[in-house]
């Protein structure tokens, strides 16, 4: 990521495919390894004792975004299959776990898996229509599963856990240790990031994320070269689904609550909203459009709080900022769709590109 | 469930609920017009509908109240519409021509959300109102008793659909954007100016946008809530097909009729919000054996 190769020189398929393409790059991946795993601790260093719980919670809902993102990208940028029903997923994943943990107690190693096995479930059934209808098609199907799926969970009790559809979970625990700090959940959520992550980066470049990105090319060629479309679109709809309940149930652990009101359809609009922002078909892509749309709401208070209080008092900066929000959200989503639509991916591969010969590019 | 066994079938309950349906109906058909518009003439498709109404609305309620006159409102609402359905042609939407469908989808996407961010951060939060000179007491009509906000809402919707209809049937400009919607190439070989046209149905959209925020601001009033009715289009269209005018009728008038008598019904049973719940019901069963709808045309590519 951070080195850089001096050309490219890959003589085979399999050379094209690999994860490490030098050997140097293990290092720079390690060396993320140690930055990730030391970066609480880091914290220490840049910021007072007393903000660092509240920076390191920035970073662990930037993580958990991170999962939902990738697991959407899975299923938009690479099999070409619009999705306007992530958020759904999330909720499907998130009432799972909870209920499992709240009525069966059990740990969070199984209701995650749980959680994410029932959105894979359901979002194969919303994903059937994808057989049949394709593009705006799609978009209004995964719509309406969107407003289906909230309309069922809060209207069935057993599901919502009753008055306000809110469930509270018990706090993970790992080898008897309660995880309930903002730092021990950074760890938490990290693993099942890097998990999710390295899943992704695996799961696109093996046969079946092959088959992916050929439905997702020109899927009329991608079946008569013997790709089984039904199959394979039912499985990246499972897939993405998957890793948004998964997303729904670490939101939920996190949250130590499981609410309909995190899952609808601006959450969905959100998660599109990363992955098209950070480049769509691109895994890195996801991750960067994950973390700019966590960060973008405190950067633009953070930004307001400063300079607005020029020339606004504190209440109106606070009631201006939900709205700038959606204005620099919704004009960030148009411009990159107009200017750049590979995405922030994309500006990041010609920043590297510039440096790769820098400073005697002739 | 042993509620749904105690509905009973009620004569003048019914009734009234299939008139309020049948008004509300073409009130949904002028929203799904615009969107039908929209795609006939350029393929692509506007997820912001609900937001363009809103827009219409707040132009209308807010230079009403401030000019103390709901015709300048009207008028301010129909001129700021146009002007801003060509500006975003011509700043968006033309970049995006020839690109997949999920650039277009996304990118009105992205419109809705800064839409619903520009009007409360300049006009407020309260919601404004759209006082038509029309009287308030319902209309009793026999046994039924008709708002009548709801009947010119309905009447307003019936003359432009008609109105729309006489334009693509007889009139030159009507006749060339039915051609650009049909091939885009052969309409320019022709000498037919296509981006002028695209622009021209994104003008028209604008129209009927500040037309649908008139009288469904006159009925709700206007506040950022007023683009939920948005989320109705879908169902509209993909039922009546997705570019027919008649069909924006139709699914409109079939939306409207079933919403109202389920939630009429079924609302006590269910604990509310029947209404925003069965006309995707209807619209997944719909999409899985007749996607192109009523009187859409057969053109998804099946694979």
């Amino acid at each position: 990521m951070f080195h850089r190769e001096s050309g490219i020189f890959k003589t085979s398929y399999r050379s094209d495919m690999e994860l490490y393409p030098l050997p140097i790059a293990k290092w720079t991946v390690g060396v993320i390894a140690v930055v990730l795993l030391a970066f609480p601790l880091l914290m220490r260093v840049f910021v007072a004792e007393g903000s660092i719980d509240y920076y390191v919670s920035l970073i662990n809902l930037s993580m958990i975004a991170v999962v939902g993102a990738v697991g959407l990208n899975i299923l938009v940028g690479y099999t070409g299959q619009i999705s306007i029903g992530h958020g759904a997923f999330m909720s499907v994943g998130a009432y799972t776990a909870a209920n499992l943990a709240v009525r069966l107690d059990w740990p969070f190693w199984i209701t995650l898996p749980a959680g994410g096995l029932m959105a894979a479930a359901i979002g194969a059934v919303v994903g059937i229509p994808s057989l049949r209808i394709k593009g705006l098609y799609l978009a209004i199907a995964t719509l309406a599963g969107q407003l289906i799926i909230e309309w069922t969970i809060n209207h069935v009790p057993f599901i919502s856990g009753g008055v306000q559809a809110s469930i509270r979970v018990p706090r993970p625990t790992v080898f008897g240790y309660e995880l309930s700090s903002q730092r021990d959940l950074y760890y938490f959520l990290l693993f099942f990031a890097v998990v999710a992550v390295i899943g992704a980066l695996n799961l696109v470049r093996s046969r079946i994320g092959r088959a992916f990105v050929a439905i997702r090319d020109q899927d009329i060629a991608a079946e008569i070269i013997g790709i089984n479309i039904f199959r394979y679109k039912l499985m990246a709809f499972a897939v993405s689904s998957f890793y948004g309940g998964v997303t729904g149930v670490l939101y939920t652990y996190y949250l130590g609550i499981a609410n309909y009101e995190q899952f609808q359809i601006t959450t969905s609009i959100d998660y599109l909203a990363m992955i098209i922002i950070g480049g769509l078909g691109s895994i890195l892509g996801s991750i960067f459009g994950a973390i700019f749309i966590s960060l973008l709401p405190t950067v633009i208070r953070t930004v307001m709080e400063g300079a607005g209080s020029l020339f606004l008092s504190q209440e109106e900066v606070l009631s201006v900022v939900p709205y700038l929000r959606l204005i620099i959200f919704g004009g960030l989503i148009v411009l990159f769709l107009v200017v750049e639509p590979e995405g922030l991916n994309r500006l990041w591969r010609n920043i590297r590109n510039y440096f790769r010969t820098w400073p005697f590019s002739y | 469930m042993s509620c749904f066994f105690n509905i009973e079938f009620d004569g003048g309950f019914t009734l009234s609920l299939l008139s309020i349906g049948v008004l509300i109906g073409l009130m949904y058909a002028l929203i799904a017009l615009g969107f039908v518009l929209v795609y006939k003439a350029t393929d692509a498709i506007n997820f912001a509908q609900g937001e363009f109404v809103m827009a219409g609305g707040f132009l209308a309620g807010v230079v009403a109240v401030a000019a103390d006159n709901i015709w300048f409102g009207i008028l301010a609402a129909l001129v700021g519409m146009v002007a801003f359905g060509f500006g975003l042609e011509r700043l968006v939407l033309r970049a995006l021509i020839g690109r997949p469908v999920v650039a277009v989808i996304m990118a009105t996407i992205g419109l809705a959300a800064m839409l619903r961010g520009v009007f409360p951060l300049f006009v407020g939060t309260s919601t404004f109102p759209v006082a038509l000179p029309i009287p308030e007491e319902p209309i009793h009509l026999g046994s039924l008793s008709l708002q009548p906000v709801q009947l010119v809402g309905a009447a307003v919707s019936l003359l432009f659909l008609a109105g729309f209809s006489y334009f693509f049937l007889k009139s030159r400009m009507g006749v060339a954007m039915r051609a650009v919607a049909d091939n885009q190439q052969v309409a320019m070989a022709m000498g037919i100016n296509v981006e002028r046209y695209f622009a021209l149905a994104w003008a028209m959209a604008g129209i009927v946008a500040a037309l649908g925020g008139i009288v469904w601001g006159a009925m709700l009033g206007v506040d950022t809530s007023l683009a939920q009715v948005g989320l109705k289009v879908f169902p509209v269209v993909i039922l009546g097909g997705l570019d027919s005018i008649p069909g924006a009728v139709v699914g409109g008038l079939i939306i409207g009729v079933v919403e109202n008598l389920t939630a009429g019904y079924l609302d006590p049973c269910l604990g509310g919000g029947t209404k925003d719940f069965v006309p995707y019901v209807l619209m997944i069963v719909v999409l899985m054996f007749r996607p192109y709808g009523i009187f859409g045309k057969r053109r998804i590519e099946r694979v």
